[in-house]
């Protein structure tokens, strides 16, 4: 049995690693929910957000300049991916929306890879994020504290705009039923590309705070998004509050059995996934009926 | 051997002739023995991905699952000692691949499209962490394995070891030919038909009968048992077991490959392959280059995605046969313009055809029985609204039996709880006597109770023939059964039920044109027939004679009292003039509730129906006729 220390700062890891995966998977949640695309390329871009976080820090030397300057990046990439591509998928098979964005994704890992090489890059930490803090017995990166504090900004952020905006309305609306929001006159399209940027912005921001925890590397979210597929499993398709839940409690699972046995880690988090498939196939928070 | 059974095996031969002339041609080009043999490991492989995606259009991402599991197996069999033939650690790796595929399936058919690819993925990843850390005793982790050795063929002092090169690639060659011809067995057996079905319609396929989740489940197995082998001979071929065979890159370069070289072609993976082998070994050449050979790629393939979705040998293969059917197409399509314009006469019935006779009754006491259906108490219950609120009715064996009502009346509702695709709240069905409710729509057809719907549900991409064998099928083969060797139109039974209902529709001509060009009133016509051709007790026909021209409504009503003489038939119908001419008992509906039923011209006079239905006094009814019809085309 591990010592409570221990226990105690896996659980914090957890808690960061979770509201990590909250915020990839919600950025993959709407997307799915509201287009009904499944983006395979939201790996590559939480990668993309790193290595944005990489050249924007060497440029500005200020870590909130840098996520500043990677959001207008991430956003435009979101605009560019929308118009240029994915919007000739909607009428398409779910399959084919699956290959486009897996193409996509191919395309930014293999990109970042000839254009930084295959090397590993490092992001300081911000400089007011340097050392650690002492919480009672435990002494935690204060990094890392902060992190959980930025992600849940950002996740209350998006709660806002979802439920709280008219904008956010609409969104919820096309995802229980898309194909009424058209009928009422409303602009889906306008709609679609906001919706699609704004994950792609998630997503990258996901990147971006994460970059100075973690080597950067081309193939750094391949892990990420597997996980937060996981996550969307478990907390059910389109579903805002099961992505923030779902992620919290893949983190934790996925921390603290590390503590116990590191080698099991991943595997008991797919066990959970095989378990609510069985017992509850739409998921935590999901609707039964939908796909 | 006549030029037809030559024709049958063409794609055989000319593999075979391929097959026979890559390690001649092909290394000047830049393909070595290396090469092609690596690039017939992955065609293998991605054989079982053609057959599940192609075929039965269940895109995975998590195959490499398979591929690893095989071969990890074999590979720790031979190199622990545990077995000595390379031949049954390669049977063993294949079937353990198979079993794990079984239980992974188990978990994934239940789910379609995305989340299906999500799954297969997330367990994918699942078995390459468990390769990775808790079992890497026995697959020596990130190191994988080394050491497997190569297989042997004959004994003792004719003992011909089968090393790289000419060797081994004469092995892999002979293994890739034996699953392709295994392979296009399958296309071609119900198995293949009813999983090209599954592809076009899931849920129709579920309503004619057959089980879908097991039919998905043994392509999802068949998928994983030539992953198994590949995986199994990738480690003896390479001497040494590698852990990228569990990686997510491996699965995505299994699709890609799959993609670029033409899904549903079973040619296309290896044509993947090949390509993908070969821009990888000669771009990373080219000093400066070596890194974007894998970004061209990408980019070739969303190109490919977005533009020439059938991959490279599928545009090949479609543009050879649009050229020799070029023009049956066009005359097909020139028939339905005909059609549509009232050009040509409606369809007649022919005087006397035997109809498919009903199955037997399931035993002597039913067989009897003189209530083939009956409704007791069912209600379904949407939150506050009660679509259908306590109903009870009899439907009397070999009766036209009809249930009509104002829109809303839970008409719609009531069929779909008689054929159990919608569970009832409260109540129950019972088919001859025996309870029916809580079966589910397949067991409900199987037992003889079969639908046919409203808005059609048929496999366009299908030809009329197959679309009829595929209903046909479900009865003579049952919910289930693995008949992969068998070609599909090979059963006499089925085939002779296929002409009847193909005389019967009046659709001879159209037997073998794609169910999407037909017109609309063939279409209506295929979709009665497909219910029939099922051989149902009871058939339920739910607004046989929606968007029907007058011609049409005519020649179908005829039909309809034709199957009456042999089958139960239970229809809904907003037309009333055809209901008053065909149905002998009429129930009527309103609000969900039971107003009415008994004899039809009793129903007629009673003044509660008049009233509730008709909405006006008798003199009025006259306008009826044109209300019901402007209104028949709202969902009921």
């Amino acid at each position: 049995m591990p010592s409570t220390a221990v226990l105690l700062s896996q659980a914090f890891n957890g808690l960061a690693l979770g509201s990590l995966l909250a915020l990839v998977s919600s950025g993959l949640t709407i997307i799915l929910g509201t287009l009904g695309v499944l983006n395979f390329a939201h790996g590559a871009l939480f990668a993309v957000g790193a290595y944005t976080a990489f050249v924007m820090m060497q440029a500005t030397h200020s870590f909130v300049l840098a996520l500043l300057g990677g959001c207008a990046i991430m956003l435009i990439i979101g605009f560019a991916m929308e118009r240029l591509i994915i919007r000739h998928f909607y009428a398409r098979p779910d399959e084919d929306q699956i290959l486009v964005t897996y193409g996509i994704g191919m395309v930014l890992v293999e990109g970042l890879r000839s254009w930084f090489g295959g090397n590993s890059q490092r992001v300081p930490v911000p400089s007011w994020g340097t050392g650690a803090t002492k919480l009672g017995f435990l002494v935690y990166p204060t990094y890392r504290l902060q992190l959980i504090g930025i992600i849940a900004g950002l996740l209350v952020g998006l709660y806002l705009v979802l439920y709280r905006t008219s904008v956010g309305l609409v969104v919820r609306a096309g995802i229980e039923n898309a194909g009424m929001v058209g009928i009422l006159g409303i602009d889906v399209r306008r709609t679609f590309l906001f919706v699609f940027a704004v994950g792609i912005v998630a997503v990258g921001l996901a990147g971006m705070l994460y970059a100075p925890v973690v080597a950067v590397t081309p193939d750094m979210g391949a892990s990420f998004m597997v996980q937060s597929f996981v996550v969307i499993v478990l907390g059910g398709l389109g579903s805002f509050p099961g992505a923030i839940v779902g992620g919290l409690i893949a983190g934790e699972i996925i921390s603290l059995t590390s503590a116990f046995n590191s080698a099991y880690s991943e595997v008991m988090l797919y066990g959970l996934m095989a378990l609510v498939l069985v017992a509850r196939p739409q998921g935590l928070f999901g609707t039964e009926g939908r796909v | 051997m006549n030029r037809d059974s030559v024709r049958a095996v063409l794609p055989e031969l000319a593999l075979l002739v391929v097959l026979l002339a890559a390690p001649v041609l092909l290394p000047p080009l830049g393909f070595s023995h290396d090469l092609l043999s690596r690039a017939l490991n992955w065609a293998l492989f991605g054989l079982g991905l053609d057959i599940l995606f192609g075929l039965a259009g269940l895109l995975s991402f998590g195959q490499a699952a398979f591929y690893g599991a095989g071969g990890f197996v074999a590979a720790y069999l031979l190199v622990s000692g545990l077995v000595h033939s390379v031949w049954l650690a390669f049977l063993i790796g294949t079937l353990a691949a198979g079993l794990f595929g079984l239980a992974v399936g188990w978990l994934a058919v239940r789910r379609i499209g995305i989340y299906f690819a999500m799954i297969t993925l997330a367990f994918g990843q699942m078995a390459y962490f468990i390769q990775n850390s808790p079992l890497s005793d026995f697959t020596g982790g990130e190191n994988g394995i080394a050491g497997v050795p190569v297989p042997v063929i004959g004994f003792g002092a004719w003992a011909v070891r089968i090393t790289a090169g000419v060797p081994m690639y004469a092995l892999l060659a002979a293994t890739f030919f034996l699953g392709f011809v295994l392979a296009r067995r399958i296309v071609h057996s119900p198995v293949g038909l009813i999983l090209k079905a599954i592809k076009e319609n899931t849920a129709r396929v579920a309503m004619l009968g057959h089980d879908v989740p097991a039919y998905k489940l043994a392509a999802f197995t068949i998928a994983a048992l030539y992953a198994g082998l590949a995986g199994a001979m990738l480690g003896s071929f390479q001497s040494y077991m590698p852990p990228d065979a569990f990686a997510l890159e491996t699965s995505g370069q299994l699709v890609v490959q799959t993609i670029v070289g033409g899904v549903g072609t079973l040619v296309g993976p290896l044509v993947g392959a090949a390509l993908w082998l070969w821009l990888r070994d000669n771009l990373q050449l080219i000093p400066g280059f070596g890194s974007l050979w894998k970004l061209i790629l990408g980019l070739a393939f969303i190109g490919l995605v977005m533009g020439l979705r059938r991959g490279i040998c599928g545009e090949i293969l479609h543009r050879w046969r649009q050229r020799g059917e070029a023009a049956r197409l066009h005359a097909a399509k020139a028939r339905t313009e005909a059609i549509e314009a009232g050009r040509l006469h409606a369809p007649e019935v022919p005087a006397e055809v035997a109809l498919p006779m009903p199955r037997p009754a399931v035993d002597g006491r039913s067989a009897h029985a003189e209530i083939a259906l009956e409704a007791q108490g069912l209600a379904r219950h949407y939150g506050g609204l009660k679509a259908v609120d306590g109903v009870s009715f009899q439907v009397r064996r070999r009766s036209i039996h009809a249930v009509i009502g104002p829109n809303g009346a839970g008409k719609s509702t009531l069929f779909k709880m008689l054929s159990d695709e919608v569970s009832p709240s409260a109540g129950s069905v019972l088919l001859f006597g025996e309870r029916l409710t809580g079966a589910g729509v397949t067991e409900a057809t199987q037992r003889g109770v079969v639908k046919s719907n409203q808005l059609n549900q048929l496999f366009l991409n299908l030809t009329v023939r197959e679309n009829l064998r595929v209903a046909a099928l479900a009865r003579a083969r049952g919910r289930f059964r693995l008949d992969l060797l068998a070609p599909a139109g090979a059963r006499a039974d089925v085939e002779a039920q296929v002409e009847t209902l193909l005389d019967i529709l009046d659709l001879g001509m159209r037997a073998e044109t794609r169910v999407g060009v037909l017109a609309y009133g063939e279409k209506r016509r295929l979709e009665i027939g497909m219910a029939l051709a099922t051989s149902p007790n009871v058939l339920l026909l739910d607004e046989p004679l929606a968007g029907m021209s007058p011609a049409e409504r005519v020649a179908t009503c005829a039909l309809i009292r034709r199957i009456g003489r042999s089958c139960t038939i239970l229809l809904v119908e907003h037309d009333l003039d055809a209901v008053f001419d065909l149905a002998e008992r009429i129930t009527v509906l309103s609000e969900g509730r039971l107003l009415a039923d008994g004899p039809a011209d009793i129903v007629r006079r009673d003044p509660a129906v008049q009233k509730a239905y008709l909405g006006a006094a008798p003199d009025e009814a006259v306008d009826e006729g044109s209300a019901t019809r402007g209104a028949m085309h709202e969902p009921a």
